[in-house]
Parts: C-alpha cells; structure tokens; sequence
C-alpha cells in the first residue's frame, strides 16, 4: 500500500512537472520570437519590407523579354487613356524615388565613419528610399544584407567599407543592371557596375595638424588610432605631418580595434601623462578617447563627421566627410546609362572635405587665417601633405 | 624605454590598468560563483552591453549615476531569471543558450540605443575618482591606488566577500557541491536548482554592474560598447581556476598589460609596425597561462552538465 501511494505521489509529481514544462516552452518559444523581433530590429533594411516585394515585381516586368517597347509604350497609352489624363507629378510619382541601401560595419549614429555617409544620402537633392543595415561588424553578414538588397531590386547599393571587397567581387556580377557603390577604395575591383570612393584624409589632417601644433603649448600631440589600415592611415600621416611642419612632437597609438570604446579612453590617458596637451583621432571608437579629453580640457579635433556634439567645450574643428559630392556625380553618370567602372575621390577641392569649426571654441584669429591658407595651399598644390 | 621608468609614467599604468580591470573584476567574480554551481554563461557580454545601455539610458537623462547602477544592477538580474529559466528548469544545452543571450543582448541594446538616442552624446557627469582620506596622500603609491572611482574600489572588496560567501557560508558550501556531484548534493537535501538559480542571479547582476562601471567610467555609449570584453572575463575565470583571487589576478594582469603595451606605444617604444601584435599581447598571454594552468587546476565536474533528478 505505501509503495502505492508513493507511485502515486510521484505521478502527480511528474504529471506536475510535465505541465510546468509544457509553460516553460511555450515561454521559451516567446522569447524566441522576441529574440527574433529583437534581432530585425536592429536593422532599417526590414522597415522596406512592402517595398521590396514591390521591387519583386517591378524587376519581374521589366526582365520579361516577351514584350518589346513598343507593345510597353502601347500599353502605357493605353493605361493612361482609361485613367484619363496624367500628369508628369502622376508620372514621376509611377517611376518611385531612386532605392538605396547602404551596409555599414557601425552604427548609422556613429559620429565617424557611418555617420558619414548616412548623412551624404540624406544630403542629396533628389527623391531617395534608403534603407540602412549597419553594425554589420562580420563580413559575412555585409555580404548576405547587400546580396539581400539585390535580390530585392535595389537600385544602388553601397558596401561602406573597404573589408567588403571581397564580397562584392563574389555579389556584383551576378546583378549586372545594380549600382554597387564601394569604398573606400580607389579600384572598381574591374566590374562595370561597381563605383569606388576614397577620401583624401591627409589634406584634411593636415590642416588639423597645423591647428593642433598652435595650440600645443608643451608640443606634444597625442593621436589615438584604430587599426593601421584606410583612411585612418591617410588621415593619421597628414596631421603629423602638418603638425610636425609647425615643430609639434606627435605620438601615434593604434589601439588595434575599431570598436573598443575603454581602450581609445586609456590611449588618450596615456598621451596626457607623456605631456601630451592636443588630441585628436580617427574611428568610431574615439568617443572613449574625447571623454578624456573633455575631462581634461584637452582640445581635440575630430574627422569623418563632426564631432563638437560630443564635446562642445574642446572640439576645435572635425574634417568632415562630404560623400555626397561624388555620388552625385555617380548617379548622374548612373542616369545616362554608365552604372559603373569608376573611382572618385572626395578632396577639399571639390568640396567632399570640409574642415568645420566649432564655433564655441576661442579659436585665435592668426591660426584660424594659417589653416584657411593650407587649405589654399592644398587645394592650389602649393602645399604637400606627404602622403 | 628609460622613459617608461619615470614614476610618473608608472604611476599612470598602474592606475590606467586598475580602471581597465574593474569590468573583467566585477564580470569574472560573478561568472565564477556561477561556474562554481556548475552553470557556464557565454552570455556575460551580452548582459553587460544591456546593462550598459540601461546605465547610460538612466545616466543621460536623470543625471543619477547611482539609480544608474541600480537599473544596471535590476538588468542583469532580469536576464539572470531568463538564462536560469531556460538552462536551469528547461535543461536546454548552457553553451548555446548563453550565446543567444548574447545576441540578444547586443541587438536589443542596439535597436533601443538606435531608437531612444541615436547620436551618442556624453552623459552629463562620470563617476568621479575619490581619494581614500589618508592613503591616497601617500606620494606616487596614492594616485596609483587609492584614487579611483567608488566601482572600482566596490569591485576590489567585493573579492573577499566573494570567498567568503563561497567558504565560510552553507550557501557557498552548497554552490561547491552542486558544481562537483549535483546527486550527491541533492541526496543530502541540497536543492541543486534553486541553488544554481542564485548562482546565476548573483553572477548576471555582477554582469550588470560591470557594464555599469564601463559605461560610467567612460561616460559614454555606443553599439557592441563591450566589444567581447565579457568573453575575456569567461576565459579569466579559467584563469583564475575558478577562484576569486585567480579572477582578481587575470583581471589585473589583463588590464595592466594592456596599459604597459598602450604606454609603450605612446612613447614610441613599440615601433609602430609592431603596433597590431603588440595589441595582442594581452591575449596571448592570457592563453599561455591557461596553456600553463592546463592539467593543475580542476574545474568544477558538473560544469556544462544540467542536473536531472534520476
């Protein structure tokens, strides 16, 4: 009898547990979904999702060889006749804005290097749909986001960031009639529908050196860098050598990440405690590396975006990337008919590189009228970077 | 090189190493509890960029750096009850289900920093380093030592009241026991779940506060801010051998190195062409003393295993 009741006692035991278990995974199966939910959050390429079936089937038309453009322009005649008139808004409204996506490897808010270029789309004077994927830190990832936007019809796509070559020379030529934009990178990796972009960081650091040397009162310059390798590199080598044409001693660190936010900070620290009394660096990862500066009443100087937000007491002036210079240029070429094949380089010449200040920072009046005429100077060729 | 001896300069590395310490010390102390009760959580890092993002979110606009660790704190405890839900009362396999905490922890802290802030801007003011009333006077050794932040003196003491909790308390003694021989602990009465649920709860709120002291030191946000740094403090637990002290000494060793090779480069001692290997030293150091420790230290037995009643 007593091995009874504990038989018993164990069914209702397991019967218990099994129920539990049955709530257990049905919360289990909802955080699920909230994982998945979390993880399409993350990126704005999901916001497009009617867009890109309609995209399925504007591509399906247009690939059905079966109709010529005389039987397209009938039946557009035709259609407008039913309507009754339509007038050009009605038409451009038809033909939709011009869908771009862009990949980028962090954050679309960055203040650098993502920042950017989200910025240069949103500059442009003409109709866009753009859809972002950013903090795409694996390559991997990058690649299936802009194998993904082709698929979807996308008209240009830009691969933002130079570790995504590889995937693009894979991607491209399986879409012939896409933009793909790539950069920076100064070759086309030889495909006619791949535009590339550099910018020429030095003649900006340059300037930024000159500034920082008159501002040095010990002589030391501190620069924090990523990994040695783009435009970081570029914009590194013009501001030591623009400081050191005005006498300046500059250090360079590269932290070796792009991302590590606690070790741009200590770099900065350890700067300030070899003498160092300006700083600047490159990356999205500096923001560590101004907070030290601000707490020190450091001045910096910033590139890629401008950066006074971060720290409105000591930016003295960021080189800020103006890409839509020359994807204004691509997309006029795109319009009559070359999609690709080209490398184009933002300067301060054209306009892709502009040093802005910070107007709240007493910059003096003599170095403020010295970088103008390096910029002259560069522009001019009167002056080398040394890059 | 002379130039690194120069007590200034040490003074600064030391103090640059013990900062860089304070989240591998305050990460590597919980995982350790909750490795000891035999559960593994690959999700520290996740949990820390979440909590990070909750202390800055709360920082930015209540300007309360306290009730900022304190949201921190509630964070990691939140997604402490979920990994102890899932790996725990579900049983589901620890190492696959911390990486989706992980995941979910990077994406959401993301997507919310996206949605809430966008443009990172500074908090309105960092935890402020204070000066131990008579030590931190003592020359060069107080400003390496005893001037820091109240996280970072917090993550030091918490170390001793960790092996105590572990040996001298009934609850350390259980945590031992279920992380060696779970049967064994459960046949003397030891509730091997709700203990390894503590575990987990102590270990992710300690995940919190790390993300909390890096994102209150630093005074600011951005995505993947912990950049794997919770990974590090899962391999300083393997360092430690799974004791507090050993945490303690990983997380310094790891911090100091990377100060020394910072320092070394800012003073051109590291020529730059060495600069990428010279940033990995602390890593490969790292994995030459877990080469060295291999085979002497024991881990906990039922590491990785979920108990099940027989």
């Amino acid at each position: 009898m007593a091995r009874l009741v504990i038989n018993i006692e164990y069914m209702g035991e397991n019967t218990m547990n099994t129920k539990h278990r049955t709530w257990f995974r049905l919360l289990a199966l909802l955080f699920s979904f909230g994982l998945v939910a979390a993880a399409c959050g993350g990126s704005d390429a999901d916001d497009g999702g009617a867009d890109a079936g309609e995209a399925t089937e504007t591509t399906a038309a247009a690939d059905d060889e079966a109709m010529s453009d005389e039987e397209m322009a009938a039946m557009d005649e035709e259609e407008m006749a039913d309507d009754g008139a339509m007038s050009d808004e009605e038409m451009a409204a038809m033909d939709g804005p011009l869908r771009i996506a862009v990949v980028a490897p962090s954050s679309k808010d960055d203040l650098a290097f993502s920042q950017s270029m989200v910025d240069a789309i949103d500059a442009l004077d003409r109709e866009i749909d753009l859809q972002i994927t950013d903090g795409t830190f694996v390559v991997e990832d990058a690649a299936a986001a802009v194998r993904g936007y082709a698929e979807d019809g996308v008209d240009v796509i830009v691969a933002h960031g130079t570790q995504y070559g590889g995937s693009l020379a894979e991607i491209a030529p399986d879409f012939p009639d896409t933009t793909f934009i790539w950069g920076t990178a100064a070759d086309t990796l030889g495909l006619d529908n791949v535009f590339a972009y550099y910018p020429a960081a030095d003649q900006g650091g340059y300037v930024n050196g000159i500034l920082a040397a008159g501002l040095s009162t010990s002589g030391k310059i501190g620069v924090v860098g990523p990994i040695e390798a783009g435009d970081a590199v570029a914009y590194i080598v013009g501001f030591q050598n623009g400081a050191e044409s005005k006498g300046a001693e500059v250090s360079v660190v590269y932290t070796g990440s792009f991302g590590d936010v606690a070790l741009a900070a200590e770099t900065a620290t350890a700067h300030l405690a070899n003498g160092a009394d300006v700083l600047t660096g490159t990356a999205q990862m500096v923001v560590g590396a101004v907070g030290v500066a601000n707490d020190a009443g450091v001045p910096w100087f910033g590139t890629q975006a401008n950066q006074t937000s971060l720290a409105p007491d000591i930016v003295v002036a960021s080189q800020v990337y103006h890409w839509e210079v020359v994807l204004e240029e691509m997309l006029a070429l795109r319009d009559s008919g070359t999609i690709g094949g080209q490398a184009f380089e933002v300067n301060l010449a054209n306009g892709g590189l502009v040093i802005e200040y910070n107007d709240a920072f007493d910059l003096p009046d003599d170095l403020r009228a010295e970088a103008d005429a390096a910029v002259a100077g560069i522009i001019d060729g009167s002056i080398s970077t040394g890059a | 090189m002379s130039q690194f001896f120069t007590l200034s300069v040490i003074v600064s590395v030391v103090a640059s190493g013990i900062r860089l310490a304070t989240p591998y010390l305050l990460a590597s102390l919980g995982e350790t509890i909750g490795q000891r009760s035999g559960v593994l959580n690959l999700g520290v890092d996740g949990t820390m960029v979440l909590a990070a993002f909750a202390a800055y979110y709360t920082a930015l606009k209540l300007d309360n750096l306290w009730l900022a660790v304190f949201v921190a704190f509630l964070v990691g405890l939140l997604i402490g009850v979920i990994y102890a839900l899932i790996t725990v009362s579900l049983h589901a396999a620890q190492g696959i289900s911390g990486i989706g905490i992980f995941l979910f922890g990077l994406g959401f802290s993301d997507l919310l920093f996206q949605v809430w802030v966008g443009t990172p801007l500074p908090i309105p003011s960092k935890l402020p380093p204070l000066g131990i009333p008579g030590l931190s006077s003592i020359p060069q050794l107080g400003d390496a030592l005893f001037r820091h932040n109240l996280m970072t003196y917090g993550a030091f003491l918490l170390v001793p009241v960790v092996i105590f909790l572990l040996q001298k308390t009934t609850f350390g003694m259980n945590v031992r026991a279920v992380g060696e021989n779970p049967q064994a602990a459960d046949s003397l009465g030891v509730s091997v779940e709700r203990t390894r649920v503590v575990a987990i709860l102590l270990g992710s709120s300690a995940a919190g506060l790390a993300g909390a002291a890096l994102v209150l030191q630093g005074g600011i946000f951005q995505a993947n801010l912990t950049n794997g740094l919770g990974f590090i403090a899962v391999a300083i637990v393997y360092f430690g051998a799974w004791r507090p002290l050993g945490a303690m000494a990983g997380s310094l060793l790891y911090g100091v190195v990377n100060a020394i090779v910072l320092q070394l480069k800012a003073q051109g001692t590291i020529p730059r062409s060495a600069s990428d290997l010279a940033a990995m030293a602390p890593a490969v150091i790292t994995i030459l003393a877990l080469v060295f420790l291999a085979g002497r230290v024991k881990a906990p037995a039922a590491l990785t295993k979920p108990f099940t009643r027989h």
